[in-house]
Parts: C-alpha cells; sequence; structure tokens
C-alpha cells in the first residue's frame, strides 16, 4: 500500500520525513497518540490528530495562562470553551459574541483569507442559536508605503466587503492599524455578535443528545479545499515561497453562508435539534469529536455518506477538508424529516454521517473498512500541553524615553503629520466598503469610538469596540494587553455605554521562541489585571501564534473586543461636537507621556520609551462619570483621546461634529507634551452651559478631575497661543490621507 | 370609502438581504408587510410588490438575471402589466431591468468598489407610483449599498427615457444640484432611479427602507414609501 499524499506534501522538507512530521506532530505527540490508541496509528488518525492537536485547535502552548483569565460576572451566561460566549443583556435577550483571527490564509491570499474569516465567525455564532447582528474587523498591515501592503490592504478589504455584504450583517467597526512588523504577517481578526433569546441559547448544558441521535451534516459538499489549514497554515510560521500554501486557503461561497443562516436559524426556532456545531478549523474531524465529547459519548462516522465536490477522495483529506458553509446538526431520528424539509427550502444539500453510540469511540469508517478508532475525547481533550520557556526580553540600551527629546519643530507642522498618520487619518476608503445597516439596527457605524447597535424591540443599544495597541505592548506586552482593554471600555463608556464583557484575540509570534512565550505571558497578566479592575470578563477569544518571518515577530498584539449596554440608545453621546456655544471639558488629567506614541513614531521617528501608565482605579471612575453624565443627558459629545493625544480628539470631534472650537491648553508641560501626550483615563467632551455644573458635580463625586478647555463654535480651530486652523483644512487633511496613499484623488 | 390598511408584499429570494428591512419600513409607515417567496405562484392578494435588495441566488451570473427566473415573477410581470404598483429596490431593481420591466441595466460602480453611504436624491416626476405625493425638484436623503449600481442605457433608449420622462430620481447635492462630483458610482445623467411608461413599476439603487426611522439615519424613505402605500390604495380601489 502507497502512503497517502498527506497534507504538508508541499512544504515537505525531505523525503524521508515520517508521516506524522508532515502532519505538523512532534516527535513526542506521536508517542502519546501511540499510548493512547495501543498501537501504530493509521494515516487518517494521524491526520486527525494532527488537526485537533495543531497550536490552533488544542491551545496547547496558550491553555495555562488562558486558565487564569476572569471569566465570571453577573452578566456572563456562558464563558470560554464554547464556539462563543454570551452574556445576559436584559429583556430576556443574549449577546453572543467571539472573535477570531485568519491571519494566516490572508497573508497568502488577501480576498479569500479575509472572506473565509468572516463567515467562520458567523458560523461560530449561529451555532450558539443567535441571529448574527453585527461585525467588526480589526486589521493591521505593513506600511501603505510598500506595493504589497497595498495588495494584502486592499484585498482584505475587498473580501470582507465581498463576503460581509452578501450575507445581510451589518459591518460596523474595527479599528486598523499599520506598523513595520506586520509587512510579511498582516494581522486579520474579525468579531461577531448575535443576538437569541436566552432561553433559546445552544450550548453544552442545554444539549439532550442521546445515544441513537443522528448527526446530519448540512450545507456546501466536502472538497479538497483547505486541507491542513489549521496545522500547515495556521500553526506554523510562513516562510519564503509560502503561495506554495495556498491550496490550503478555503474559498468562501457567502451566497451558500446566507442560506445556512436562515437554515439554522429556522431550525433552531422550530426546535428541531439536540445540538449544533459549526465545521472550521479541522473540519468533520473537529465538529464530530467535539459534539461526541461534549455529550459524553462515542460516534460511529460514515464517510461514503458525506456529499463530496470530487470522486476519490482520500480519508484524510474527507475528515480534514475544511470546505466551508457546513454545518453539523445533531438530530432526533424522529426530526429528520423535518430538517431535511428545511433545508430543502432553502436549497441546502443534507446527509446524515453519523450516529452518536454510547460509549467514548469515535470509530470511522471509509469504503465500508474502518479508517480510525479513538476514544472521541483523546482528540479534544487529552491532547499535549506545554509549559514553554519563557524569557523576558532584555532592555533596550541607550534608548531615549520621546517623553523627553528636545522638541524645537512647529507644532501645527506636527499637527497635521499626525493627523494624516495612516494610524490616525479617517478610515471612510474602507468603511464605505462595507454594509454597515442591513437590519436595520446601526445606531452608530465604524468609525466613531463605538459602533451602537439596537436589540431589536427595545430601547437597549450595544456598544462595540475593538482595540489593540501594538506599539504599547512592543514597549511594554503588560501595558500594552492592560491599554488595549482599558481604551475598549472607555470607547464604549464615552458612547454613554457600560462596558460589560470582552472576548479578545491574541495576535503573536512563535511560541516555541522564549521571547515570545514571555510577551504571551505578560499580555495576559495585562489583561487578565484590567479585565479584573474594569469588571469586564473576559467570554472567549482565540490565539493566533506564528505571526513571524524570518525570525522577526509581530509586535504582541491582543486585540480586545468589548460589548457594552446603553439602556437608552437615544441617550447614546455622539463624538463629534454637535453644536456651537458648548463648553469643551477634558475629563481625566495628563501626563509628560509620548513613549510608545503616535507623535513619537510619526514625528520623531520612533517606537520607544514606556508606554502611559495606567491606573485602573482611575480609568474606572471616569467610566463612572461619564454614564452618569449621559443618562441624565448633559453630554453633548464625548470622545476618548487614543492615538495622537488630547490634539487629535479635539480635531476629530470638530471634523465628526462640523463645528471649530478655541481651547486654551494650561499647564507646565512642553506644547507638544501637551498636545500629543497619550496619557489614558482621559476624554474630551462637550456640554451646553446650563449643564456644566451638573457634569461638574459627577466629576467631583467620582474624584475624576475636570479642566475647562474653551468653546465650541465657528469654522476655524484655535489653540490659544499655539496655532489655528479651520475644520475644512482638518477635514481634508484626515479624509485624503489615505486614499492618498493608495494613489487615489478621494474623489467619489 | 373606508379605510383599509393597503397590504405590500416583499419578496425573499434567496439571498434577499433587506427584505425584513422593506417590510419594517411597511409597517413603520402604517402599511402591512406581507412575506412573499420566491417559489410561489402566489402574491397572497397584496396592493403592492417590493423586490427588495440583496444578492439573489448570489449574484453569481449576471445580478437580478437568475431572479427573473423565479416562479413568482411570472406573477409579478403579470401585476405589473395591470398597474400594479411594483418597487424594486436595488438588486430588486436589478431584477427588474433583467425582467424588462425597467428601461437600462446596471454595471459595476465607476470606483470598482462597492459604496455604502448616504446620498441625497433629487425627484424628477410625480408621474410614479412612489413619487405620486412628491414635487420633481424635491430633495431625499437616504443611504446607497451596492458593487454594481452604474445605471447604463443606449443612447436611444436614454432619449426615449428623457422624452417619456421615465427618470425617476436623480443622484444630487444637497441643494439639489446635479453633477459628476455628487454621482457616486458612474451613472449615467446621474440616474438613481426610474420608472416604466405607466408609472406603476418604479426601480432605484438606494434604499427608502433604510430611511424611515429617525434613529438609525435619514428619512427620505418615508415619502416614497408613503406614496407607494396610497398608490396601492388608489390601485387597488379603482
Amino acid at each position: 500500500m502507497s502512503e497517502p499524499q498527506g497534507p504538508g506534501t508541499e512544504l515537505r522538507t525531505a523525503d524521508e520525513d515520517p508521516l506524522h512530521r508532515r502532519l505538523g506532530l512532534k516527535d513526542d505527540e506521536f508517542d502519546r497518540i501511540v499510548a493512547t490508541l495501543g498501537r501504530q496509528p493509521r494515516p487518517a488518525e494521524l491526520a486527525m490528530y494532527g488537526a485537533m492537536w495543531s497550536e490552533h485547535c488544542s491551545y496547547k502552548s496558550s491553555k495555562r495562562y488562558l486558565r487564569t483569565l476572569p471569566t465570571e460576572g453577573a452578566s456572563v451566561l456562558v464563558g470560554p470553551g464554547q464556539d462563543a460566549g454570551a452574556i445576559d443583556v436584559g429583556d430576556g435577550w443574549a449577546a453572543v459574541f467571539k472573535m477570531e483571527s485568519h491571519s494566516h490564509p490572508s497573508a497568502i491570499e488577501p480576498y479569500q483569507g479575509a472572506a473565509t474569516g468572516v463567515g467562520g465567525i458567523v458560523r461560530d455564532i449561529i451555532s450558539m442559536g443567535a441571529r448574527p447582528v453585527a461585525l467588526l474587523d480589526p486589521l493591521m498591515f505593513g506600511p501603505l508605503e510598500h506595493e504589497r501592503n497595498r495588495w494584502l490592504f486592499e484585498g482584505v478589504v475587498a473580501g470582507i466587503g465581498g463576503y460581509g455584504n452578501c450575507i445581510g450583517v451589518p459591518t460596523v467597526g474595527g479599528e486598523i492599524r499599520f506598523a513595520g512588523p506586520h509587512t510579511a504577517n498582516p494581522s486579520v481578526d474579525v468579531m461577531c455578535l448575535g443576538l437569541a433569546r436566552a432561553e433559546d441559547l445552544v450550548t453544552s448544558s442545554s444539549r439532550s443528545a442521546h445515544a441513537g441521535s443522528l448527526m446530519v451534516l448540512y450545507g456546501a459538499s466536502t472538497g479538497r479545499d483547505g486541507i491542513g489549514g489549521v496545522s500547515v497554515l495556521a500553526s506554523a510560521t510562513l516562510e519564503e515561497g509560502s503561495t506554495a500554501a495556498r491550496p490550503s486557503v478555503q474559498i468562501g461561497d457567502p451566497f451558500a453562508e446566507k442560506l445556512l443562516i436562515e437554515a439554522s436559524l429556522e431550525l433552531i426556532e422550530r426546535g428541531l435539534l439536540e445540538g449544533l456545531q459549526d465545521l472550521g478549523g479541522a473540519g468533520i474531524t473537529c465538529a464530530v469529536s467535539e459534539s461526541a465529547a461534549r455529550a459524553e459519548m462515542g460516534a460511529q462516522l460514515d464517510l461514503d455518506a458525506v456529499p463530496l465536490r470530487e470522486p476519490g477522495m482520500e480519508a484524510f483529506e474527507i475528515l480534514t477538508s475544511e470546505s466551508q458553509e457546513r454545518m453539523l446538526a445533531i438530530v432526533h431520528p424522529s426530526k429528520l424529516g423535518d430538517v431535511t424539509a428545511v433545508c430543502a427550502r432553502w436549497g441546502l444539500g443534507i446527509a446524515v454521517i453519523a450516529t452518536l453510540v454510547d460509549g467514548g469511540a469515535l470509530t470511522v469508517t471509509h469504503d465500508g473498512a474502518v479508517v480510525a478508532e479513538m476514544p472521541a475525547r483523546s482528540l479534544t481533550d487529552e491532547g499535549p500541553e506545554y509549559d514553554r520557556p519563557r524569557e523576558p526580553r532584555p532592555a533596550v540600551e541607550g534608548e531615549e524615553d520621546p517623553t523627553f527629546t528636545r522638541f524645537n519643530g512647529d507644532v501645527r507642522t506636527a499637527f497635521m503629520d499626525v493627523l494624516a498618520a495612516p494610524n490616525v487619518a479617517s478610515k471612510r476608503w474602507v468603511f464605505e466598503q462595507y454594509d454597515s445597516i442591513v437590519q436595520g439596527q446601526t445606531v452608530a457605524g465604524a468609525g466613531g469610538d463605538a459602533a451602537v447597535v439596537r436589540v431589536p424591540g427595545t430601547l437597549k443599544g450595544l456598544a462595540l469596540s475593538t482595540d489593540g495597541k501594538g506599539r504599547f505592548g512592543a514597549l511594554d506586552p503588560y501595558l500594552g494587553a492592560a491599554h488595549a482593554v482599558a481604551e475598549a471600555a472607555r470607547n464604549v463608556a464615552v458612547t454613554g455605554a457600560r462596558p460589560l464583557a470582552i472576548t479578545n484575540c491574541m495576535n503573536f509570534g512563535n511560541p516555541e521562541r522564549p521571547a515570545v512565550m514571555w510577551e504571551f505571558s505578560e499580555s495576559i497578566r495585562g489583561m487578565a489585571d484590567a479585565c479584573l479592575g474594569l469588571d469586564t470578563p473576559v467570554t472567549g477569544g482565540n490565539v493566533s501564534f506564528y505571526n513571524e518571518s524570518a525570525g522577526s515577530a509581530i509586535w504582541p498584539t491582543p486585540v480586545i473586543g468589548m460589548v457594552g449596554l446603553i439602556e437608552d440608545y437615544r441617550l447614546r453621546v455622539p463624538a463629534g461636537f454637535p453644536r456651537a456655544g458648548l463648553a469643551i471639558y477634558l475629563l481625566g488629567e495628563t501626563f509628560a507621556e509620548l513613549g510608545g506614541s503616535e507623535f513619537a513614531e510619526t514625528v520623531l521617528g520612533v517606537v520607544a520609551g514606556r508606554p502611559p501608565a495606567l491606573d485602573l482605579q482611575k480609568e474606572a471612575a471616569l467610566h463612572r462619570v461619564l454614564l452618569a453624565a449621559a443618562s441624565q443627558d448633559v453630554l453633548a459629545s464625548a470622545h476618548d483621546p487614543a492615538e495622537g493625544g488630547l490634539a487629535i480628539a479635539l480635531a476629530e470631534s470638530a471634523i465628526e461634529g462640523g463645528h471649530g472650537f478655541a481651547v486654551t491648553l494650561a499647564g507646565d508641560l512642553p506644547a507638544h507634551v501637551m498636545l500629543f501626550s497619550e496619557s489614558a483615563s482621559r476624554a474630551v467632551v462637550s456640554v451646553a452651559p446650563e449643564r456644566e455644573d451638573g457634569l461638574l458635580g459627577e466629576a467631583v463625586d467620582h474624584g475624576v478631575p475636570a479642566t475647562r478647555l474653551g468653546e465650541t463654535g465657528g469654522s476655524a480651530v484655535l489653540f490659544d497661543g499655539l496655532f489655528e486652523t479651520s475644520v475644512q483644512e482638518l477635514r481634508e487633511v484626515y479624509e485624503t490621507a489615505l486614499p492618498r496613499l493608495l494613489g487615489e484623488t478621494g474623489a467619489p | 370609502m373606508t379605510a383599509r390598511t393597503p397590504r405590500i408584499g416583499v419578496i425573499t429570494f434567496p439571498g434577499s438581504l433587506d427584505d425584513r428591512d422593506a417590510l419594517a419600513a411597511v409597517a413603520t409607515m402604517g402599511g402591512t408587510g406581507v412575506s412573499l417567496w420566491h417559489g410561489d405562484h402566489d402574491l397572497r392578494s397584496v396592493d403592492a410588490v417590493v423586490l427588495p435588495g440583496g444578492f439573489s441566488y448570489g449574484d453569481y451570473l449576471r445580478c437580478g438575471a437568475i431572479a427573473t427566473h423565479a416562479p413568482i415573477m411570472e406573477e409579478v410581470r403579470a401585476f405589473a402589466a395591470i398597474g400594479g404598483p411594483v418597487l424594486g429596490i436595488c438588486n430588486g431593481f436589478q431584477v427588474l431591468c433583467e425582467s424588462r420591466l425597467l428601461p437600462g441595466a446596471l454595471i459595476r460602480n465607476r470606483s470598482l468598489r462597492f459604496v455604502c453611504r448616504e446620498v441625497t436624491l433629487r425627484v424628477e416626476t410625480s408621474q410614479s407610483v412612489v413619487t405620486a405625493d412628491l414635487t420633481p425638484g424635491e430633495t431625499l436623503a437616504m443611504p446607497i449599498k451596492h458593487g454594481e449600481g452604474a445605471f447604463v442605457a443606449r443612447t436611444q433608449e436614454l432619449v426615449r427615457m428623457r422624452s417619456e420622462g421615465l427618470v425617476v430620481f436623480r443622484y444630487a447635492g444637497a441643494d439639489g444640484v446635479v453633477d459628476d462630483a455628487h454621482d457616486p458610482n458612474g451613472s449615467l445623467e446621474n440616474i438613481a432611479g426610474v420608472r416604466n411608461a405607466a408609472g406603476n413599476v418604479v426601480g432605484l439603487m438606494p434604499h427608502p427602507e433604510h430611511a424611515v426611522d429617525p434613529d438609525v439615519g435619514a428619512t427620505g424613505g418615508q415619502s416614497v414609501f408613503a406614496s407607494l402605500l396610497s398608490s396601492a390604495l388608489a390601485v387597488a380601489g379603482s
């Protein structure tokens, strides 16, 4: 018998490599499989373990750290470990949300990589029984001066739009950042939020599966696409010639996904299912083994029943194919007729591929013969777990903190340069390519601090923000992660919403390198502390390792997806100055903190120094002031100073609202520090004169400093004693920067 | 005359996305929304039909091309032939053009990119079921969201459309000025919406159903739906 052509053939380093290594399994992992089975594994079994024990599926390097995250809170209905987390948002509604990455496929084939990332996260939400109601796409690329980065950027954005716009789920946000280390490794993360009636949530505890229940595969047929996606692509670094891995990238069909959404929700609504599982990484192997393991049972899987796109597929191909737009339902035999009828109405193929059986064994047959037999749990819960060596990064010698660099330049020029920096400038070019309004619940779309979508039939709004602090993380991974949580919470709080819980995507380099593992553990520590301090538990997330090429990793970048609740969406606070004659206040304090700032990188050309300090009690106090003021309709606008500091926050509020301002920045700090410091726990707010006392009262009550900076009005923008410009000039600089970098004029 | 609530049918094709939004807009404006299914030969006694936005059948051929062969479209053609009000929005507009119920065609945007943003429309005629209550020159704000919304027609056809007043909406500035700077997709003569000769069939690329609720955006769709509802009753009562 000839050895099957396993996944990884394209990347094989030497022909004499044993099969298990080509499947991404280490020698000791192979020994573990032999011990589990009590015999030599068959090829199909190796393929199954290779996929399920991959870093991507098993979290074998990250598990021990993820366990330290705070996951409990009053609002948490479903914590980590399910397809997605869920929180109670009142009135019987559950908000279901999760973030994932599709960075590796996107680095090779940006359009399909990004598109199938959207498809995958949407199926995670459906499999919890929720209707997907919002998508956010946090993206990080290398500088747009490089042609290949522009190709990746344009391709990813087109892929997100091409898929998301076709499935009727609005894309309402996602921050976009540019940094050198992302040139070889763009980070393409995607978050989806769904809504379900709390009693309809499909979770493992709600599953009533029993021996004899059928596993029904519905949706697209299974082809040779995406084989080895989790083990070859997502769990190894991409090196030169990685385009050879292109066959491991899946191809998306958003039309099929839309049908899958509607059919799945109808099946759930009519109570026809005992369980539901999406097919993502590791395909049928993962869906069948997880479903069986969660039911504490085994399964009899017949690969001959799987509808195939082409004849002659090998067992391991059917088992690990990551063909998109498929779902696996657990169905009582008496309901099979109804399930078939619903799928037929939506034009979806359907096949009974497995039966749940007592005992824990998963038995797989192909061409009538057994090709694999193992305990289902050995794939899902009994994989390897590593405590990889860590090594703190040595401090860089002789590096000057930009906070203390003498700056003799022109602050007006610096201000315009920071406003036009790709990290700061308007991302309208991106967001206009996304349908942000379908479903009719989008109160605030992309481009502001947080998007707000309504809970249908109520006055409630859910505020959503995604934030990563790559530069801060590069300088101090603990602070980078903590700041990401704090900023995400602040972005939600400035809209008037209470931050409730987070999901996350951990974007890192190769965990087998001690420096990366240290960055990861520090990031987890920072995230945990911030989540505890702000009472926003972690409901789930995703780890994306191996984002490095030729030994150079991306910055350690946990991206936080925050969900907040606003009781009455009509009280949402906008970011822009809505009219003239308002008093402008800074809540919080500005310190001399230019380490890792946009100013330092754009104007001084350095990513160096110490990131701003973060006091979580001050941060929480700021949120309390914002929420109290918003609920009493005191605030006319509120905006979070982030990249570019106070100066950019004021500019953005002016551009967004269309009203200029005159402010005086008093204090002992040098002008450029006052303008561009990225001190945390601040907000720029505007209030009507008759509401100033109300704001100050709340600020005093919560111990948050409030400084009156000036007033809104007119078309001029004046930083008293420093420089003057106009709203129109600001808008011109802000809106045209990105199109210019892409070689466009910015005209329609 | 007894006041009756008009029944407005909204067709769901596989891949329709804004069908629920259209039903919601009908309800907001005081009508009764009725779901219609692409595979049925039944218009369920509705007074008007809306073909919603989306990507019917995936739009993998030309946009709207497959939908013209859906069983329900036979009923829509018969309904239109006897003067029944029919409104096609975005993909629905593409379906009506592909079905030859409306002149012209819709091709890829000039930018070659999908575009989602709010635009201003200038009303060009009140001789249609969605502008009966409006005055030419009035402006309406509502969003667009499409990748293939550039209206094109042969020169001869364009001349006929002009002479017969078949253009219902043009993209314009907030002040009503029609110029290239306010053409978001490269449509000929800024054409955003057209009607048939009788005025009972109208298609437009912008989304009036996403412009009826001030809490989530512009409100230019209110008068469009108000006109459709009153036209539906008028036709039903005639």
